[in-house]
């Protein structure tokens, strides 16, 4: 999936993650703000990093901040910025869910 | 009808499906119902969103006993389409349809979850489906709206839309729901589905909501709509049997059961003949004191 803009999803309450998602010539770059990153920062980033895999985004930038996230809103969250991002919000990837 | 045998539907309780936070607490407070909503209490730039989060939620968290059951947005909306299609496809419980007015609104969703469930191999006729009453045109179709579907269980008022419909507002004494109420529960039990009394906002006005509460539960609802998990203990007090009724009760049915170990048809208790009536409502009696916990599991009553 290509990402077209920049988009975001999620917010700044406790429990959320905000992601930032835009455009990048290659790769996946994340950058994580997250006050329990040194035990959990590696397993968020790596949820981030299967959903866009799983997703096919091959080339993007990730600016997240997490204020306490589960998986599952991590993954929620990360698809639903995707979705922005890449104008696809009204044709769900059901596959990805 | 979508099924036979009756669940206790005490207390449904309303979770912002927009909210990580609720969304994952929603299952701690002791719901018989969780409600996830991704109608009124989602922002429309946020439904994609709320819709994701309630899907993902429904797969990896653990939320019990409880009936899980999500509000969509209505089918005049661009969003009702793609949140009917995630809901069954995450096998969602209950799709509760808002804004009822007619047979043919309900008929439409029966075959929009069916055709969801045959395209993401959920088994057919396994998402049920309730409605909810919200206007004056909703009131007198309700009757149709609760028979239209074999996989409604239940329809339930929604008093400020209606209220706001009949152009008045909700009072303390709440007369101004008379004739809805009535009419919603009269159409539930006439189409054997549950009745879901409204919301009680007002969380200040505890004395009120016990009233309300106890007014409609003599009336013969389900339960009641919540949206503050602090209502749920205040509800299942109300519809908590009393000794006297765990008793009796545990009477009916130990007299069915020598009844039968006798073959004899006809059932008498204390010279008196125990009918189906009788025999339904002790069994009511007995899932409540045990959802109370009021008895152990042979259904001998515990001293408090």
């Amino acid at each position: 999936m290509e990402i077209k803009k920049t988009a975001i999803a999620g917010t700044l309450e406790s429990s959320d993650i905000q992601l930032m998602i835009s455009q990048a010539d290659s790769g996946i770059a994340i950058d994580l703000q997250s006050d329990v990153k040194k035990v959990f920062g590696d397993q968020i980033e790596a949820v981030i990093t299967t959903t866009l895999n799983d997703m096919g985004v091959t080339a993007a930038k990730v600016k997240a901040v997490d204020k306490g996230a589960l998986d599952c809103v991590i993954k929620a969250r990360t698809i639903a910025a995707v979705q922005r991002a890449a104008e696809t919000t009204d044709k769900p990837a059901w596959e990805v869910l | 009808m979508a099924e036979n045998e009756e669940r206790l539907r005490r207390t449904m309780m309303f979770v912002p499906g927009n909210n990580p936070a609720m969304v994952k607490d929603a299952g701690i407070y002791g719901a018989d119902s969780i409600m996830f909503d991704l109608e009124d209490s989602v922002s429309l730039p946020e439904k994609d969103a709320a819709r994701l989060l309630v899907y993902e939620a429904l797969q990896t968290q653990d939320y019990g006993d409880a009936e899980m059951v999500v509000r969509v947005n209505g089918q005049d909306t661009p969003f009702y389409d793609n949140d009917v299609k995630a809901m069954v496809k995450a096998g969602i419980d209950v799709i509760r349809l808002p804004k009822a007015e007619s047979a043919e609104m309900v008929q439409k969703l029966d075959a929009d979850i069916a055709a969801a469930e045959k395209e993401f191999g959920r088994e057919a006729g396994s998402t049920h489906l309730m409605a909810a009453i919200e206007s004056a045109r909703g009131v007198l179709q309700a009757a149709n709206i609760a028979a239209a579907s074999d996989r409604m269980i239940g329809i339930a008022l929604s008093a400020e839309d209606y209220t706001t419909d009949m152009k008045t507002h909700r009072y303390p004494d709440g007369r101004e729901l008379e004739f809805a109420r009535n009419m919603v529960l009269h159409a539930a039990r006439a189409a054997g589905v549950a009745a879901f009394d409204t919301v009680f906002t007002n969380m200040d006005d505890t004395e009120g909501f016990y009233r309300e509460t106890e007014y409609i539960h003599q009336l013969g609802f389900d339960g009641k709509s919540l949206v503050n998990p602090r209502q749920i203990p205040m509800v299942n007090k109300i519809y908590e049997p009393t000794e006297a009724e765990i008793k009796n009760a545990r009477n009916v049915i130990n007299a069915i059961q020598e009844a039968k170990l006798k073959g004899s048809g006809v059932i008498s208790m204390n010279g008196q003949m125990v009918d189906r009536p009788v025999v339904l409502r002790a069994q009511r009696v007995m899932k409540l004191a045990k959802a109370s916990n009021l008895v152990d599991e042979e259904g001998n009553y515990l001293e408090k």
